[in-house]
Parts: structure tokens; C-alpha cells; sequence
């Protein structure tokens, strides 16, 4: 009885809280727009029945036709993909620092990365605005060293969104590069270069693949939340930049249609599904290794 | 080997000067006297006069508390519960189900969450406010809570609670007497864990509130899509001090009980 309750008390909030609201998007997603408070229909007052016939797939028409919302989840993918890539670029160098530090330093350059994480990501994106800005520190900076002439266009371009991503998620790629790396056995290097390998060589043959499961941790958990990212793209991209989970937001609340909004939100989930069971893969293997 | 050479050095050089410096940045701002936020005046400390003057932040930062105590403490008992289900649960059915909805919402784009519980408190016509924030905040940060002692369950020793239960003692008594205090500093880090998730949510929070409840990262928010204000510096400044004092405390304070419980089974090798 006690071991019932257990079970059932998360069970069921999860499944109130969690399941049925995406089986509410999913099926508004295929409803369409009305004049109306919910602004859908048809809404399950109207009878299983005609709920069940008010359905179709128009929204996920309407969604291929327009070339905004291609764009949105093209551009989307882009800007994820290449953030990820830029804080692999400088979370690696940091995270292999880290490890081969001295022992008793690695506590607290652990608490260093992980001390931003605990601070307001929106305080963090919203301090790149001032730096960024045309009369910014950076540009003040390059203009005072001579390295420009007139100040350059950061902010509100796709170049501060890169830039607040890989801020923003670089923890995320240091700490499971540098637990991959931690755990690496040092004498596996010094026989590969006892055995002829120069330094570099050896860091590319031996340190590299054997941190690869820190790496893909790593990738996934900054790609798949910059790719949904809401707050980044707004605060310091420009009209232009277009990334999915601004689109959704604005389609919600300024255009009010639920419907769009809903199958916008369907199809990032059907794209997001992807990279999910590759990085669940990535997890288990690595429990398996370590076993 | 373990001599820091010149390329890590500058790395870690470089790469936390780029984790720091915004933020530092933006604390010395907060003390600048002109309301220019990127020329410097001389000192002042006006503008955390005028923030706490400022009765819709104040407001909003009452809110935000609340909201943060009453979702986090619901996320840890719920996530410790899915914990303990998780790592001692057995075969029930829907595991793999059950599972699933523990690791999903660490995941999810919080537009999707959002949005996705928005449409169901309207869809069952629940007022939206306080109630509502609490209820998707503690759904998502259980989630995290399940994570975080879920790794500590699964490498504790059970021969442990055993023991217990061979001496007499209750299941329920083994649990309070033996499990918890094992587990303790686990469901703590995952309550401060789910509280700074709370504290720190704007997309969640603005889907499902209603107009009574703004949240600090919504006021925030909105002052901040006009631009950079030396207010918002002040308060973002409050902000991250409490947050550092809070983090280096706690790795001070585990870091002593690391060195208790070294000196502690050193000792008890001696006797034996």
C-alpha cells in the first residue's frame, strides 16, 4: 500500500502536469483559429464527436506554405549548431586545463564554472547589452586600442546571439568534458609518447577520443536548449534574427493564434527528438563503460 | 605532469575572464553616478536608494520568493519520492513511461513547457496567478530534484538499511533514521537547485500567470527589453552577491565536512 502511494503521488502529477498538457498542444495544433475565449475550436464542450471531425492538419500546412516559419527552424538549427560548435572551440582548452591543473586547485576552479550557472541567466544575457552596444564597452575598447575606426554593429545582430549562447552555455560544455577527461589514466598518454608520439599527437590520438563521450555530453546539452532558446534571441538579436522559440512566443502573444502556435511547437518537438535519443545513447553507453 | 603549462594557463585565463568580466562589469556599473550606463561619473550608491523605493519590484521580488519556497520544498518531497521510485521502485507498470517523464522536462525548450501548461489551466479553467507558477515550476524542477538524489540512492550502500531492519527497526523508521540522513545533503542541493530554477524563470512564469502575480525576472524583463538601466544594474548586483556568498559558503562548508569525514575514517582505521 505505502509502496503504491510512493509511486502514484509523482506518477500522477506527471502525468497531469506533463503528458496531457502536450496532448492538449497536440490536439489544438490541429484545431483551428476562432474568434473566441480560447481563441480554438473546436473545444471539447462541442462533443467527442465533432471534436474528433473539427480536426485536420492546416496548421502543418499552413506552416510548409509560409516562408517564415522554414526560415525560423532553418536559421534556428544554424545559429544552434555553430554556438555549439564556438563553445566546444573554448570549453575543451578549459575544461583540459582544468583537469591537469594541480589537485587541490580543481575544487575551486569547479566552484569558478559552476558559480555563473547558479546566477540569473537573465542577468547574465542582459549584461552582454551594455558591453555589445554601439557605444559599448568592446567598441569603446577597440576604438581606444586603434583597432577600428567607427564603432561596430553588435548588438541586434546574429553575432550577439552567438555570443550570449556560448556565454551563457559554456559550463554546460566544460563539466562533463572536464569529468571525461579527470578520469582519463595519464599513463595511457606517457605510453603513447614513449612509444614515439610527440605531444601533440598523442593529445590527438589518445586524450581526444577517449574524452569523446565528454564531448557529445557536452554538444547535446548546448545544443538542445540553445535551439529552443527564447531569451537570448530577443534581448540581443535584431528583428532579423529569427529563431524558433521567439517565433512561438510572438506567435502567441502578439498574434494570439493559438493554433500556429501550437503546431510551431509540435514540429520543434518532432525535431528535437533527434539529438534526444542520440544524447540518451550517448549517456548509457558511457554508464556501460564505466561498469 | 601536474604543472599548469603556458597554453592551459592562458585558457583558463582567458576563458574566465570571459565568464567573469560582464558580470563584474556590471557590478561596478551599478555604483556609477550618471544614469549613462556605459560612462563613467564617480561613485555613487543612488541607485540602490531608488530600487528600494521601488515598490513594484519590491512587490515583485515578494512574489518571486514565495513562489520559489512553496515550488521548490513540492519539487523536493515529489523528486525525492520519484527518486526513490526510480533507483528502488522495481518493476511496476508504466516504468519506462514514468522514466521518460522524469528525464523529458530537463530537455524541453521552456517555450513548450509554457505554453503546453498555459493550455491546460485554461483548458480546465484555472485562475491564473501564484497558484499556477508554483504548480509549473514544481513540475519541471522535480524533475532535476529526481536526478540529483537519484545518483546519490543509487550508490549508497544497502546493507546499510538492512542492518536497520534486521535490528528492529521500522521501514519507516529505517528510512527517517538511516536513508535520510544519508541521502540529506543530496535533497538539499536539489532543493537549492529547484529554488534557483524558480527564482530565475522568466518563460515559464510569463505563460502561466495571470495578471495578478508578476515574478522579478518578468519585471525585469520588461524594463530591460528598453534597454540598459543603472537600477537593473543595482539589482542584478544584489542578486549575484547573494549568489556568490551562497555558493562559496556551500563549497566551504562541504569541503569541511570532507576533511571531517576523512579525519573520522582515518580514526576509525586506528582503532581497528
Amino acid at each position: 500500500m505505502r509502496r503504491f502511494v510512493l509511486i502514484a503521488v509523482p506518477y500522477l502529477w506527471l502525468l497531469a502536469l506533463f503528458l496531457v498538457p502536450f496532448a492538449i498542444v497536440f490536439k489544438i495544433s490541429l484545431s483551428d483559429i476562432a474568434l473566441a475565449i480560447p481563441p480554438y475550436t473546436p473545444t471539447l464542450k462541442d462533443g467527442l464527436g465533432a471534436l474528433l471531425a473539427g480536426l485536420d492538419f492546416e496548421n502543418f500546412v499552413f506552416l510548409t506554405q509560409d516562408d517564415l516559419y522554414w526560415k525560423a527552424y532553418v536559421s534556428s538549427l544554424q545559429i544552434a549548431f555553430i554556438s555549439t560548435l564556438v563553445t566546444l572551440l573554448v570549453g575543451y582548452p578549459m575544461a583540459y586545463a582544468m583537469a591537469r591543473a594541480p589537485e587541490e586547485w580543481r575544487a575551486t576552479l569547479m566552484m569558478l564554472v559552476i558559480l555563473p550557472f547558479w546566477t540569473s541567466f537573465l542577468i547574465r544575457v542582459y549584461a552582454w547589452v551594455g558591453i555589445l552596444s554601439t557605444e559599448g564597452f568592446l567598441n569603446q575598447l577597440l576604438l581606444w586600442l586603434g583597432v577600428i575606426n567607427e564603432p561596430l554593429t553588435i548588438l541586434n545582430t546574429n553575432w550577439a546571439v552567438y555570443i550570449g549562447i556560448v556565454y551563457t552555455y559554456l559550463p554546460f560544455m566544460i563539466l562533463p568534458i572536464y569529468a571525461a577527461i579527470e578520469r582519463l589514466d595519464e599513463s595511457l598518454i606517457e605510453a603513447a609518447e614513449d612509444l614515439g608520439c610527440s605531444r601533440l599527437q598523442a593529445f590527438w590520438l589518445v586524450t581526444i577520443p577517449l574524452s569523446r563521450n565528454g564531448i557529445v555530453a557536452g554538444c547535446f546539452l548546448v545544443f538542445i536548449p540553445a535551439l529552443g532558446e527564447f531569451v537570448i534571441p530577443s534581448l540581443l538579436g535584431g528583428s532579423g534574427t529569427l529563431m524558433i522559440g521567439k517565433v512561438l512566443f510572438e506567435e502567441f502573444f502578439s498574434n494570439r493564434d493559438w493554433p500556429v502556435a501550437s503546431a510551431v511547437a509540435v514540429i520543434l518537438l518532432l525535431i528535437l527528438i533527434i539529438p534526444i535519443i542520440l544524447f540518451q545513447r550517448n549517456e548509457q553507453r558511457q554508464q556501460e563503460a564505466e561498469q | 605532469m601536474n604543472r599548469l603549462s603556458p597554453f592551459n594557463v592562458v585558457s583558463l585565463t582567458f576563458g574566465f575572464a570571459f565568464l567573469y568580466l560582464p558580470m563584474l562589469i556590471l557590478v561596478i556599473f551599478s555604483f556609477n553616478e550618471s544614469k549613462l550606463v556605459t560612462v563613467w561619473a564617480g561613485f555613487s550608491t543612488q541607485w540602490y536608494g531608488t530600487l528600494f523605493q521601488n515598490e513594484a519590484f519590491l512587490d515583485a521580488a515578494w512574489v518571486t520568493l514565495k513562489v520559489a519556497v512553496m515550488s521548490s520544498t513540492l519539487a523536493t518531497v515529489l523528486g525525492t519520492m520519484a527518486a526513490y521510485v526510480l533507483v528502488r521502485g522495481g518493476r511496476f507498470m508504466g516504468r519506462t513511461l514514468f522514466s521518460g517523464m522524469i528525464y523529458a522536462p530537463l530537455v524541453m525548450p521552456e517555450v513548450i513547457t509554457g505554453l503546453s501548461l498555459l493550455l491546460l489551466f485554461i483548458g480546465i479553467g484555472m485562475d491564473r496567478g501564484v497558484m499556477t507558477i508554483v504548480l509549473a515550476h514544481t513540475t519541471f524542477s522535480m524533475c532535476f530534484v529526481s536526478v540529483v538524489v537519484s545518483s546519490r540512492l543509487s550508490t549508497f550502500d544497502r546493507s546499510l538499511e538492512e542492518a536497520a531492519l534486521d535490528l528492529g527497526a521500522s521501514q519507516f523508521d529505517a528510512f527517517r533514521l538511516v536513508t535520510l540522513p544519508i541521502i540529506a545533503p543530496a535533497v538539499i542541493s536539489g532543493w537549492l537547485l529547484a529554488f534557483t530554477l524558480s527564482l530565475d524563470d522568466l518563460v515559464i512564469a510569463s505563460f502561466t500567470t495571470g495578471p495578478a502575480a508578476t515574478t522579478l525576472p518578468m519585471k525585469i524583463w520588461s524594463s530591460v527589453r528598453l534597454g540598459v538601466s543603472p537600477e537593473i544594474n543595482a539589482l542584478s548586483s544584489i542578486l549575484i552577491g547573494i549568489v556568490s556568498v551562497g555558493v562559496i559558503t556551500a563549497s566551504l562548508l562541504s569541503k569541511r565536512h570532507a576533511v571531517r569525514v576523512r579525519r573520522e575514517e582515518q580514526a576509525a582505521q586506528r582503532v581497528t
